[in-house]
């Protein structure tokens, strides 16, 4: 069998650029996967080791005030290992070198280290001392963002004092993998911390001393998280419980259960594409070779050789092929992955992201590589077994060609010699100019795949931040402050218009579903904060008293308009009352329910109460205004709209350069394969022909036109294909990675369109060259002596 | 030369010459039938023939008369359509493709009109792919020897001529130490002088190792080394005769 190997060896030195071009195209597919699908594991497997190392919570619950007995009533919930109750309290942060205030959530610890639920891990510093009322532990994400270190200080307004709060040491927490400010769409690390302070002292400083405001509680295996949700309710509602949550809706851990189910579904749903281009170019390159190698098949048969040997022999050109691409992926996709988890770090904190490249990762890439390979080589393997020796013995008759349709339809006189040829070429070999269509419209739909998801986040922040909501700041109150409220709004320095807002948690239930989140009340038709339609871009009013549901909070409740949903208020007296849906409107991100602000204040029965409210400020105002904020104990935060979307675009500019580099590279990669390819198996089959051209006198320029003239017009007829197949691959996965906090519109511009039309346009054209160097260089002598 | 016209549905006998030695193949009264889409092409209407062991063989005939089918029908790269074929004794007119890979593998040696070697292979490579699956094979040196080519074993087909890509044909299809030795127009490309070469390294092969050997051509010149001729004319053997005056193939001249 060496010789025959010898020969495999040989034979794929001969044609090792178009070997080498559709390895890249297997190369590609089995990097996404291996990079992807690492990254997946190894999010995954960080995050529950940590999870368990840490003690991470299974049941989350906020209430107003209980006394700390109750926490033994908890504690004996059945299934419930360990119940921690803690002190939660959201500040304003006077940091230095900040102009506007921070948000800093205190929570406490107990002033001696013991093993808690949601345990913090100490990166750096001490843990606090018992006794000393002012250390704290600040989160790295807000430490690293603001250049702090241990035994630098952050001022505070507790209740109403100001504090200097001591750095002593920096921490992570499972709570804390994604650090978002509640009720925000994008992480600012620079604005929001956590703070882990002492128990006593924190409770002391806000009168919580023999009580808590937040549990968290470790289950028992096995236990019913439903049921202990219930019991937890039921013993929380008399002191003012906003309703338990399951782990599954923790906000940090939710926001990492969504990351890891998209990079699951790009892993999947990318590579598929590329192999399977690549098992197409491997049809379209072993045909050619099976029929070239017509008389060594036959040869191989008479010498005896029997026809599992002839299969594997062409299956493992395939294989060859396929394995080279795997095994190169396989290293770029581990160094790749490694960069792309780098990229994670800055978006999850854990205290270590260790890179792992599972086995099984990587025999599936093999599996997958191989898959592609035999899927690729099937029919060409078929018929080199079929292939009747005696007959192979004999050349091949010339192919049957037949006048092209536009002949028939008696365009024929319009239609030069040359111009004949390329289209019953075209023609004759339906199959492969579908292949060669398919395959260049796949990597045009490759690229907008890569390049939608740009436009798609621009449109969701320019819909967010500049066409929705058009307030500079907006800022809450630590509770919901009386009526002359909105003229302190107005008295702040350098506001210039002022809208109220009256948020109120509730629990919204239909049927079996229910979801607790606030219900946001505004003015009739707010100017600042809009609710904008993303489809007809129309804002939308609130002048009847029901409830304006964005459309997936509509669809996870199940309600339609016109349907009477059970909104339990979790404050207060807690009033129940059905509330009529009157409209849904299309969002890209959260879950909002809105309402009048009338109809909102008649809901908690108070008069002209405000939470918090949107300003339009004067920008030279802006220094006086944050010491203004920083001065009101009122103010529990602020968002500075222009911050959130410069935090954003530092944190995404950089990777977007880098994204749009191999999405590039990537479907170059792809049209390349395809059309050099395409090309190459048309050089071979026709170099006689062509040479025949030029011995009775045709230019080099005139036989180029025939060969590339077809692959020219395959590529022209590629390209709509391409946008529509991109077009439907973008929105299937915009679908499959939709998830409760946002859908990412589908929204590619057209200059998006034609960019990625002229870059596979541009790699067309490449390739086309290389063959043509090639076309050049043809000895006709040699061609035309040499028996095909 | 004497000519003796020969009746075809008559078995050649032990009369006819060679007497004694062993029947290798006998086929009798054969046909093959080619569906051609529309039309039906009868290659060979009824052939009936006996081969010997050692016997040097020449079919002769114009183009379309049916050897290269014949011949192939005898190597087991094809069935026929009727009639039977035994190989000592064994029947290959119906045995499956498996069979036949094998019949062929361990007791027929190939050689084709355009040599049909791998051109990615050497020399000593290309007669390798044989000696690598058969039992008992002669080094593949030892075989381009015997051709005359062992100074030329490292060389790629296109960069040896076509006599000698013929011949490492020939060592190819020796190297097994093959019953019989069936050539297709071995000289069909070649020029005189280099096709009186290749003819003496079959000669040479049918003398010294005694192969039952059968050639192909339709240059009747050729004839004349043959221990007998049987000439087929469309589809039919039309004579079947010994040659009493067999020549030396270096004294070939056409």
């Amino acid at each position: 069998m060496q010789s025959l190997n010898r020969k495999l060896l040989r034979d794929l030195w001969r044609i090792k650029g178009q070997a080498l071009a559709i390895s890249l195209v297997i190369g590609v597919g089995v990097l996404m996967l291996i990079a992807y699908l690492s990254n997946f594991n190894s999010l995954r497997s960080t995050r529950d080791s940590y999870y368990e190392r840490q003690r991470f919570g299974h049941v989350f619950a906020s209430l107003k005030r209980a006394p700390l007995a109750l926490s033994n009533r908890i504690s004996a919930i059945p299934g419930v290992a360990q119940a921690e109750t803690r002190v939660v309290v959201d500040v304003n942060l006077d940091v230095a070198g900040l102009a506007e205030p921070a948000t800093g959530r205190l929570v406490s610890i107990p002033e001696h280290k013991r093993e808690i639920v949601n345990d913090v891990v100490l990166v750096r510093g001490r843990y606090i001392e018992p006794g000393r009322s002012d250390e704290v532990i600040a989160s790295k994400g807000f430490v690293d963002a603001n250049g702090l270190n241990p035994g630098d200080t952050v001022r505070a307004i507790l209740n109403g004092r100001r504090r200097d709060l001591e750095i002593v040491g920096v921490g992570l927490s499972p709570e804390y993998v994604y650090t978002i400010r509640p009720g925000e769409l994008i992480p600012d690390n620079t604005r929001f911390g956590v703070f882990w302070m002492g128990r006593r002292a924190l409770a002391a400083a806000f009168d919580m001393e023999g009580g808590f405001n937040d549990v968290s509680l470790l289950l028992r295996p096995g236990a019913q998280t439903e049921e202990v949700i219930q019991s937890l309710d039921e013993l929380l509602r008399p002191y003012g419980g906003w309703g338990a949550i399951p782990r599954d809706l923790q906000l940090s851990h939710w926001s990492v259960q969504n990351e890891l189910n998209g990079i699951q579904v790009a892993g999947v749903i990318i590579p598929m594409v590329f192999l399977g281009v690549a098992a197409f170019l491997l049809h379209v390159v072993l045909h050619r070779i099976v029929a070239v190698q017509r008389e060594q098949i036959a040869t191989l048969k008479a010498l005896g050789y029997p026809q599992r040997s002839i299969a594997l022999h062409y299956t493992y050109w395939a294989l060859a092929i396929s394995l080279t691409g795997t095994l190169l992926g396989t290293v770029c996709g581990g160094l790749l992955g490694r960069g792309l988890l780098s990229m994670y770090n800055e978006f999850f904190r854990f205290p270590v992201l260790e890179y792992q490249l599972d086995p099984a990762v990587v025999a599936a890439a093999v599996l997958v590589g191989i898959a592609a390979a035999v899927f690729g080589a099937h029919s060409s393997v078929r018929r080199a077994v079929r292939l009747q020796p005696a007959e192979a013995m004999r050349p091949e008759p010339p192919a049957v060609y037949a006048a092209s349709i536009v002949e028939r339809f008696g365009l024929k006189r319009l239609l030069s010699q040359p111009a004949r040829i390329i289209l019953r070429n075209i023609e004759r070999q339906p199959l492969r100019s579908a292949i060669t269509i398919g395959g260049v419209a796949m990597s045009l739909a490759v690229l907008i795949v890569g390049m939608f998801a740009i436009d798609s986040l621009d449109a969701m922040m320019d819909m967010e931040f500049r066409i929705a909501q058009r307030q500079d700041l907006q800022l809450t109150f630590t509770e919901p402050i009386s009526p002359d409220g909105v003229y302190s709004l107005h008295r702040l320095p350098g506001t210039i218009m002022a809208e109220p807002m009256l948020s109120v948690p509730v629990r919204l239930r239909f049927g079996q579903r229910s979801r607790q989140l606030s219900i946001v009340g505004l003015t009739e038709s707010p100017r600042l904060f809009r609710i904008v339609d993303v489809e007809t871009l129309r804002p939308v009013d609130l002048a009847h008293d029901g409830l304006v549901l964005g459309e997936r909070l509509a669809h996870v409740l199940g309600v339609q308009p016109g349907d009477l949903i059970t909104a339990e208020v979790l404050i207060g007296n807690r009033p129940v009352q059905q509330l009529a849906v009157t409209s849904t409107v299309r969002q890209h991100m959260g879950l909002f329910a809105y309402m009048n602000i009338d109809a909102v204040r008649r809901l908690l029965k108070q008069d002209k109460t405000l939470s918090g409210g949107y300003l339009r400020v004067d920008a030279q105002a802006l220094p006086a205004m944050f010491e203004a904020i920083k001065a009101t104990p009122a103010i529990a935060g602020s968002g500075l709209k222009a911050a959130a979307l410069q935090s954003f675009e530092e944190t995404f500019a950089a990777n977007m350069g880098i994204m749009i580099f191999f999405n590039v590279l990537f479907a170059s990669i792809i049209a390349f394969g395809v059309v050099y390819n395409a090309a190459r198996v048309s050089l071979a089959e026709r170099s006689r022909e062509l040479a025949s051209l030029r011995v009775m006198g045709f230019t080099r320029k005139e036989i180029s036109a025939i060969l590339l003239g077809e692959l020219g017009i395959l590529t022209l007829l590629a390209l709509p294909l391409g946008l529509l197949i991109g077009y439907g691959l973008a929105s299937l996965l915009t679908k499959a990675m939709e998830t409760e906090l946002y859908a990412m519109p589908f929204s590619a511009v057209p200059s998006t369109y034609a960019t990625c039309a002229l870059t596979v346009l541009a790699a067309t054209l490449v390739s086309g060259l290389i063959v043509r160097r090639k076309l050049d260089h043809l000895d006709l002598l040699e061609v035309l002596k040499a028996k095909e | 030369m004497t000519e003796t016209v020969h009746d075809p549905a008559r078995p050649v006998s032990a009369a006819d010459g060679l007497a004694g030695k062993d029947i290798v193949f006998e086929a009798n009264n054969v046909t093959k039938r080619y569906d051609m889409g529309a039309v039906a092409v009868n290659a060979l209407r009824g052939v009936t023939l006996s081969i010997r062991a050692s016997e040097f063989l020449v079919l002769l005939g114009p183009s379309g008369s049916g050897k290269s089918t014949l011949l192939n029908i005898l190597g087991g790269l094809d069935v026929p359509t009727s009639g039977t074929v035994t190989y000592r004794g064994r029947d290959l007119s119906g045995a499956d493709d498996a069979t036949r890979t094998a019949y062929r593998r361990n007791h027929v040696g190939f050689v084709f009109q355009f040599y049909n070697l791998i051109p990615s292979l050497t020399a000593r490579e290309n007669v390798s792919l044989v000696t690598e699956i058969v039992r008992d094979p002669m080094p593949p040196k030892e075989a381009l020897e015997i051709v005359g080519l062992g100074e030329r074993m490292n060389h790629f087909p296109a960069q040896l001529s076509g006599g000698e890509q013929q011949r490492v044909a020939i060592a190819r299809a020796i190297s097994k130490r093959p019953d019989v030795l069936l050539c297709d127009e071995p000289t069909g490309a070649l020029d005189i002088s280099t096709g009186v070469v290749v003819l003496e390294a079959i000669e040479r092969i049918n003398r010294e190792l005694g192969t039952a050997t059968a050639v192909i051509t339709h240059n009747a010149a050729v004839a004349s080394i043959a221990d007998r001729v049987v000439q087929l004319s469309d589809g039919l053997i039309v004579a079947n005769r010994g040659n009493s005056e067999k020549i030396a193939a270096r004294d070939l001249t056409w």
